[in-house]
């Protein structure tokens, strides 16, 4: 006689340790990011610290109130997934579904403005390369800021668009009723993953937009 | 030792299921999540890498038999060395033990049923497989020119080679190595056996660990490098780009920040192996345990804080040198305690010269040689003398293939017959061991005397006076050749003809020797209790 496939087959003895080992995945998961992210924070500091003009420059240019009004919609999406994250827990099916769906709005609005953003600094002619022309000229190093924002800021809006692919599927899982009280996980999971996005714009705002 | 002492002591060894038979269809393994049939996948992949780097060599070794340029051009020579440097360092060193030897066997070591992740593992396969095929492809459509190093400003502005491609491939792979050692992260935390505590862990286990801490944290650091490549390459400005005040030294810094750790992932499973090899044939506790534990976790550590001798010659400032030299001096002690135990381990006890043995026995020797030559190379006035010239080749290649592809032919010895139970030719096994040991000498030997007389790395001419020992050095590598194939004829003759294992064919502790061989598919029938400390062997000693 056969056994059994393998694909049903789990390598845990109970849920409470597969709750751990989940837990303990994601946020190993969450340090190799913060290591992904961290090269490209090491070369800012590095840049920064060479050229502080330049830098100072660079980031007069940038739109100070889309920043900060992202920074606020960003962190009041993560406020929701919070909600969300409690909902599920307390089994309220129709507050899960409108914490993600708030969620997911704001993330959307988040990078509607992000590339709203991104067409002004093209047709300032702040974009790197052959057509970086801003107005009133610029010293060399002040691409090298550019460059920065856009592979920063780029990078960040990367992991929002995974992660508003996932807020997606967990919206229709919520609909579906696959999400209960004594399966929280993917709902845990995917608020660490959009909390820690969310800390890397928090770190990107100052960096980006304040620089005096 | 003789082969049929061992044949059958365990009836359930003739047990008709197991991982293996199974199912034969071909989706059963392409869809596996099975840590076994995975780790078996993984064996299959980095064999063929294996050989087609080790053909580059070949040919380069081929090449350098006359000092005139004879057989390739300069631009060829430079590719062959750079897809060498990818293929052995990406898709051969670093998932080697961890993903082969780890996969297999490091469930089985700490009593689980499977990885924490089992998709996530298969997932990692698929990741390394289309990394790996795109360099092949680059390859194939013209090679890359850069060396392993894809060193800035040439690989993101100058070179004519097929960077995009190749730093993509390399990238996509390092997401399988993340992935790889977060599973063996969470799997050593959440899954061991009720019984099993750290201080209890083999050696092997702890080596693992250790492996996937610097995966897990210095590949991502890798990943962001390249894509800054790839990035400065497709716009044609990016931050190592010096038009715009941008630091090509910057790149080395944050290269070697991966780069040398990763030596630390290309060595550390072969010490976990070879300690749990040393303990089964000298039958005795590894001396030391606890010390031989930490001092792994150490090497792990201080791995990460001395990337910067690699750039002893470059502008890198001397204050940031002297510290990086004093670092770098920091990390042999650890490794000159795992090698003081081993010895401590070996004497007085009653040896056994099994094959798993010699190889253990030649990592010894040819790791403390590379150890202590690593020693000249963090010396930095003895450095500005060696550096790029084949001294450095030989140094790694001494740590490499002498360390880390000894282990692995010796986990690979080691584990056969729990992997598919039949015991290999021992007499054949034997001589191949020892063949590899005296071609890798023969062939790597010379290239400290070549280096020490000032030939410098990376050019396919050189100055006659440097031929003798190129001509050693080549035949060498023939012979080195040989030893390398063998294996191939006496595993894969072993997978038919050879006599069945049972579940424990060299009386080893450890939990994977309980299971029959080879294992079921839910490797234990109830999961083990531990009661005892690792490497719990009768007291032999004379």
């Amino acid at each position: 006689m056969k056994p059994p496939s393998s694909i049903d087959a789990s390598p845990y003895t109970d849920a409470t340790q597969r709750s751990v080992a989940q837990h303990l995945g994601m946020w190993t998961f969450l340090a190799t990011e913060i290591l992904f992210f961290g090269g490209l924070f090491a070369c800012y500091a590095i840049y920064r610290h060479t050229y502080p003009e330049a830098f100072a420059a660079g980031s007069a240019r940038m739109d100070f109130w889309i920043g900060t009004l992202n920074t606020g919609v960003l962190l009041t999406s993560s406020l929701f997934m919070a909600f969300a994250d409690h909902a599920v827990k307390l089994g309220r099916r129709e507050t899960l579904r409108r914490c993600l769906a708030a969620v997911w709005l704001l993330g959307v609005i988040f990078l509607g403005l992000k590339f709203y953003e991104y067409h002004q600094k093209f047709v300032e002619h702040l974009v790197p390369g052959a057509g970086f022309h801003p107005d009133g000229g610029a010293a060399p190093p002040e691409q090298l800021f550019f460059v920065l924002y856009f592979a920063m800021t780029g990078l960040h809006a990367l992991h929002m668009m995974i992660g508003l692919g996932v807020i997606t599927w967990l919206f229709v899982r919520a609909s579906r009723g696959t999400l209960t009280a004594d399966r929280p996980a993917p709902v845990e999971m995917t608020g660490l993953y959009w909390h820690f996005v969310d800390c890397v714009w928090v770190f990107l705002y100052p960096l980006l937009y304040l620089v005096r | 030792m003789k082969i049929d002492a061992f044949s059958s002591r365990d009836v359930s060894a003739d047990t008709p299921v197991n991982y293996f038979t199974r199912d034969y269809s071909l989706r059963s393994w392409l869809f596996t999540r099975d840590h076994k049939r995975i780790g078996l996948l993984y064996l299959i992949s980095i064999t063929f890498f294996f050989s087609i780097a080790a053909i580059a060599a070949a040919l380069m070794r081929w090449e350098l038999l006359t000092p005139q340029g004879d057989l390739v051009v300069s631009d060829i020579y430079n590719r062959l060395f750079t897809l060498h440097g990818v293929l052995m360092v990406w898709f051969f060193l670093i998932p080697s033990i961890p993903a082969v030897l780890g996969n297999f066997i490091l469930p089985l070591m700490i009593g689980a049923r499977d990885v924490a992740f089992p998709r996530l593992n298969l997932a990692s396969w698929y990741l390394f497989m289309t990394g790996g095929l795109l360099v092949l492809y680059a390859i194939l459509i013209g090679g890359v020119d850069t060396g392993w190093t894809f060193y800035t400003p040439y690989s993101s502005v100058y070179s004519n080679g097929h960077v995009m491609l190749m730093a993509s491939g390399v990238f996509i792979a390092g997401f399988s190595s993340i992935a790889t050692g977060l599973n063996f992260i969470v799997t050593l935390h959440k899954l061991r056996a009720p019984g099993l505590t750290w201080f209890r862990l083999p050696l092997f286990a702890w080596s693992i660990y250790a492996t996937s801490l610097i995966l897990v944290l210095a590949t991502p650091v890798l990943a962001i490098t390249l894509l800054l490549i790839m990035l400065e390459r497709f716009l044609g400005v990016g931050v190592f780009d010096p038009k715009l005040g941008g630091d090509p030294l910057l790149f080395q810094h944050l290269f070697w920040f991966y780069s040398h750790p990763a030596v630390y992932i290309m060595i550390l499973p072969g010490m976990g192996v070879v300690s749990e090899i040393i303990a089964c044939f000298s039958r005795k506790r590894i001396f030391g345990y606890r010390i031989a534990a930490i001092a792994i976790l150490a090497i792990a550590a201080l791995g990460f804080l001395v990337w910067g001798h690699h750039m002893f010659v470059s502008s890198q400032s001397v204050y940031a040198g002297v510290v990086f030299s004093l670092l770098s001096f920091l990390v042999s002690v650890p490794s000159a305690i795992k090698v003081f135990n081993w010895v401590a381990t070996l004497h007085r006890a009653s040896i056994r010269f099994d094959t798993p043995f010699l190889y253990a026995l030649g990592f010894l020797a040819l790791f403390t040689v590379g150890g202590l030559t690593g020693l000249f190379l963090a010396t930095l006035a003895v450095d500005v003398h060696l550096h790029d010239t084949y001294f450095v080749i030989a140094h790694f290649h001494y740590i490499m293939v002498g360390g880390m592809v000894m282990a692995y032919m010796g986990g690979i010895h080691y584990w056969w017959p729990k992997i598919s139970g039949r015991l290999y030719h021992e007499w054949l096994a034997r001589i191949s061991a020892v063949t590899i040991f005296i071609g890798f000498n023969l062939t790597f030997f010379p290239q400290f005397i070549l280096g020490y007389l000032g030939m410098p790395r990376r050019f396919h001419i050189y100055p006659p006076e440097f031929q003798t020992l190129n001509i050693v050095s080549t035949s060498g590598a023939v012979v080195l050749a040989i030893g390398y194939t063998l294996p191939l004829f006496y595993l894969g003759w072993s997978l038919f003809f050879g006599p069945r294992a049972g579940s424990n064919p060299w009386d080893a502790t450890g939990l994977e020797w309980t299971t029959p061989s080879p294992p079921a598919e839910h490797n234990f029938e109830r999961t083990p209790v531990v009661t005892q400390e690792a490497y719990d062997y009768p007291d032999l000693s004379l």
